[in-house]
């Protein structure tokens, strides 16, 4: 508190002396009349002192709002550390037994905040007049402020700052008692684009009696239901992309190793989930032994998640899978055996519930695009996260050696193995490559969701429809599928809700098989079979 | 499309070279039938006497939980019996048995749910969850929910239907393999999804309880409770039997064909489409009279019986005791269910270890199953 308390009043010093020493200085009676009697009067006092309020009338307010002033019928005594100051001269006085505390109403403490947002709009700090404004936005600042917020308007000289204190201005102005500000106001705010705004001015709408100002109230309204519609809009595409990008990170995996062996590998999310679980044990360690890198802990995070899920991929590939070569239906069972007993073995070592995975600092916040479209910074990274993995398996697949056998192998796994290709340790690799990407796709999660033992059930179906729509053979369907189905998974759950969106494009997915049996992006070839 | 009549009836290999003798017109040798025989004693006579006639303190009675274990199995093994018409003997591995299982037992779960009447929390002639949502009338999904006649329809004619239509989409469009799989999977994860909704008006998460009554007569006494186990017991024995008929046909023999090798199948003028589909849709029914039996004898039905995970154990089942032979689901789904039994009793933490192994290991080391084991050991004896 002590802390906080001293924060205010240094900001109380920052305040430049308003306007261009016009200030008056603050007298006893001012002082009085702000501190005792009624709350509307006080308030009108407040209101009186404020356009030329002077630095011991700021130090003052803050006093009173932070509830350190005491008063007697003769005299006011702002406290601090236990000893009473005269506001007027600041010299220490003695406080007398009988002493009021200044007990401040509700309404009184919003309009001593709005006061003090008010005065923070001179601050020489950019920040604390951006936080002011902000402030000024979510009060109900009335007419009375206007002088002051005029002020600051005319002196702001930072654009974004400036905008928000024109919003204020005009929502200040449309409820002015005069006819022409509020229709000079309407048309003003039809230029912004907040849902704040909006509301502001469907509460005008209601008791607005002029008709020339009803109707630009109105065309202020449409205007600035367009611009919303297209935050909106944007919001969906982007949430998603988000959740394509997501998508694809769990498919691309399985992408590769069904286009490869023909095999489902229904472990799959569960090799997310270690995934997932080895970005906790990383986090736990850095939390532990570095904790001054512990924002940059996920650099450390992604390589030990694709190596541990790669490794467990090829494990099981060696030990159970490689025997079931030409099964696929007995290997999806089996999968799913192995499946069941990973997420049993997490639940034994690390417990049923939930583990707590905490996002680098760098990763909180969003960028405001629009006034109702935040970009949270967590998503973008996970879309870029998915993009530099996508180019790296893209890579691996086009140019290195084993993207070559990988490629064969997948196109014809016999004339592959005649010509000297050692299909089974091509078979091996590919898994850990799938299972390592799983592992990466895990990590990302982690970023965005809880981690529990059931993690990876909750993408996995999502991701299974992702590779029958995009088909094998080329990562280009997988991609276009993944976000596909985010996007329209997005778009449909918008206007239908979550569960029918699903159903919706389970039987989109039906539909389209019908017309492409082999997915958007089949390979090319006259195998009766295929 | 061609009705399935006339192609049975089409060129057809001659009928049942290599098959003994006795299995001809007999459906099942001798020995066979004195299984038969001995199923339809023990369910019919030996259960109800020694659990209703002999004294509870005697060594022979039989406890009512093991009844209630071995009616809820039997519901098991008619699943297991379906999937492996439609996975041992066609080629087709469905992962979404559970969701025609869980229909039928949602359609006897309506009923049941109306023969509480007013003995609900609420007293009210809606089911608690209705009364709860602050409904104010039957939605009209429920409309035939107060007959037994119409909602046994519905046991058979819904999944039927949602077999057919899903089944014809994706069997046109040759959807096989792994894909069909996956596609079956996704079905009953969003038919899950639909049911956990309150709106969709099957009670939610909690699906439905509770239940007083079955046909006016109290569902939990004793008698109500063997009737039911008997039934399910005589249910399973018919399939087996019909389960015979089909695989011994002609038409089992295409469908065992299109298994092996369907394009062969189709080179030979034969059209899958309507095989696949009539033995997917029948597969499906029997699942949804199972869960019709299931639902009286557990008293509870919820969307947890739709889960990805429950379809897939339904293949468990099956490959266990043996693809491609007609005792062995059964068997299947008895060891694996009374396994599940007895380790969630016992020890909780490893069933998913036992289970998961078993996947692993059947599939390993068993491709035909427990049965596959017995015979082997026979053939080696001779």
């Amino acid at each position: 508190m002590s802390l906080r308390l001293l924060l205010r009043w240094s900001l109380v010093c920052l305040v430049a002396w308003l306007g261009s020493g016009a200030a008056h200085a603050l007298t006893a009676e001012q002082a009085r009349a702000l501190v005792a009697g009624e709350a509307e009067t006080r308030i009108a006092a407040l209101n009186a002192v404020l356009p030329n309020a002077d630095e011991k009338t700021v130090a003052l307010i803050q006093a009173i709002a932070d509830d350190a002033v005491k008063y007697t019928d003769d005299a006011v005594y702002v406290m601090k550390d236990g000893k009473g100051y005269d506001p007027v001269t600041g010299v220490q006085a003695k406080v007398p037994a009988n002493a009021e505390d200044v007990v401040n109403n509700n309404l009184l403490r919003s309009e001593l905040d709005t006061a003090l947002a008010a005065i923070k709009l001179f601050s020489s700090d950019d920040k604390v007049r951006a936080d002011a404004v902000k402030t000024l936005q979510g009060s109900d600042a009335d007419e009375a402020k206007l002088p002051l917020i005029e002020q600051a308007y005319a002196a702001e000289k930072v654009s974004h700052i400036k905008d928000a204190l024109s919003a204020v201005r005009s929502a200040l102005l449309l409820a002015s008692t005069d006819k022409a500000k509020r229709l000079e106001a309407a048309k003003a705010l039809g230029a912004s684009g907040s849902p704040a705004v909006k509301t502001l001015l469907i509460e005008r709408a209601k008791v607005e009696t002029e008709p020339d100002v009803r109707k630009q109230i109105e065309l202020a309204l449409q205007s600035i239901e367009g611009r919303l519609a297209w935050g909106e809009r944007l919001g969906v595409v982007f949430t998603g992309i988000s959740l394509g990008s997501i998508l694809l990170l769990v498919a691309l995996g399985l992408a590769i190793i069904y286009g490869l062996m023909g095999v489902i590998n229904m472990a799959h999310g569960e090799l997310m989930m270690i995934g997932a679980y080895a970005t906790y044990l990383v986090q736990n360690i850095f939390r532990a032994h570095f904790p001054g890198a512990f924002d940059w802990y996920m650099l450390a995070a992604v390589p030990a998640a694709f190596a541990v899920a790669a490794l467990v991929g090829a494990v099981l590939e060696r030990s159970v899978i490689r025997w079931l070569y030409g099964r696929p239906l007995e290997t999806l069972l089996a999968t799913w055996g192995i499946s069941l007993m990973l997420m049993q073995l997490v639940r034994s070592i690390f417990g049923a519930q939930n583990v707590q995975v905490e996002n680098p600092s760098w990763m909180s916040g969003g960028v405001d695009v629009m006034s109702n479209l935040t970009l949270p910074f967590n998503r973008i990274a996970i879309i870029a996260f998915a993009a530099l993995v996508l180019a790296g398996v893209a890579l691996l697949i086009a140019r290195t050696r084993l993207g070559l056998f990988v490629r064969g192998v997948t196109q014809n796994r016999r004339m592959a193995a005649c010509v000297g290709v050692n299909t089974s340790r091509v078979d091996m690799y590919a898994f850990a490559l799938g299972a390592g990407t799983a592992g990466l796709a895990g990590c990302a999660l982690s970023q965005v969701g809880n981690v529990g033992p059931d993690l990876g059930q909750s993408y996995i179906v999502d991701s299974f429809l992702v590779v029958v729509l995009g088909g094998v053979g080329q990562l280009a369907g997988t991609v276009v599928a993944a976000l596909g189905l985010g996007v329209l998974n997005k778009l449909l759950e918008g206007w239908a809700g979550a569960v029918l969106a699903k159903i919706m494009v389970l039987l989109f997915i039906v539909v389209f098989i019908q017309k492409r049996p082999q997915g958007l992006f089949a390979m090319k070839g006259r195998s009766a079979e295929a | 499309m061609k009705g399935p009549v006339t192609l049975i009836s089409g060129i057809v290999p001659t009928p049942a070279l290599g098959v003994p003798a006795e299995r001809r017109g007999l459906l099942l040798g001798v020995k066979g039938w004195a299984g038969v025989m001995s199923a339809f004693i023990t369910i019919a006579v030996l259960v109800p006497i020694l659990n209703l006639a002999v004294p509870p303190d005697s060594a022979f009675h039989l406890g009512d939980y093991y009844v209630a274990l071995g009616g809820k199995i039997m519901c098991y093994a008619i699943c297991a019996l379906a999937m492996d018409l439609i996975w041992g003997y066609t080629g087709i591995l469905s992962l979404g048995h559970g969701l025609f299982f869980a229909l039928g037992g949602y359609a006897m779960g309506m009923y049941l749910m109306r023969q509480i009447g007013r003995d609900g929390n609420y007293q009210s002639d809606l089911p608690d969850f209705m009364v709860f949502l602050d409904w104010k009338a039957l939605p009209w999904h429920w409309t035939f929910s107060d007959s037994f006649v119409i909602q046994m329809l519905f046991v058979v004619l819904v999944p039927g239907l949602l077999a057919f239509v899903f089944g014809f989409f994706a069997f046109r469009s040759r959807i096989k393999g792994v894909y069909f799989s996956i596609i079956t999977q996704a079905m009953t994860f969003a038919a899950m999804l639909l049911f956990f909704r309150n709106e969709t008006g099957f009670g939610g998460n909690n699906g439905f309880t509770d239940f007083k009554r079955i046909l006016g007569i109290p569902i939990a006494q004793p008698s109500t409770r063997m009737v039911l186990f008997v039934v399910t017991g005589l249910t399973l024995i018919g399939f087996f039997l019909l389960a015979r008929a089909i695989v011994n046909s002609k038409y089992g023999r295409v469908l065992q064909a299109i298994r092996d090798a369907e394009s062969r199948v189709m080179f030979s003028g034969y059209d899958p489409l309507a095989y696949k589909l009539s033995i997917w849709t029948l597969s499906a029914v029997m699942c949804g009279v199972a869960g019709a039996l299931y639902v009286p004898q557990v008293g509870i039905i919820n969307p947890g019986e739709m889960s990805p995970a429950a379809g897939i154990e339904i293949a468990i089942w099956a490959a266990v005791g043996g693809r491609a032979t007609l005792i062995g689901p059964i068997v299947g789904a008895f060891f694996v269910n009374g396994a599940k039994s007895w380790f969630t009793v016992a020890f909780p933490e490893f069933w998913l270890y036992f289970l998961g192994a078993l996947f692993i290991a059947v599939t390993l080391f068993l491709p035909h199953g427990i049965v596959g084991l017995f015979r082997k050991k026979t053939e080696e004896r001779a």
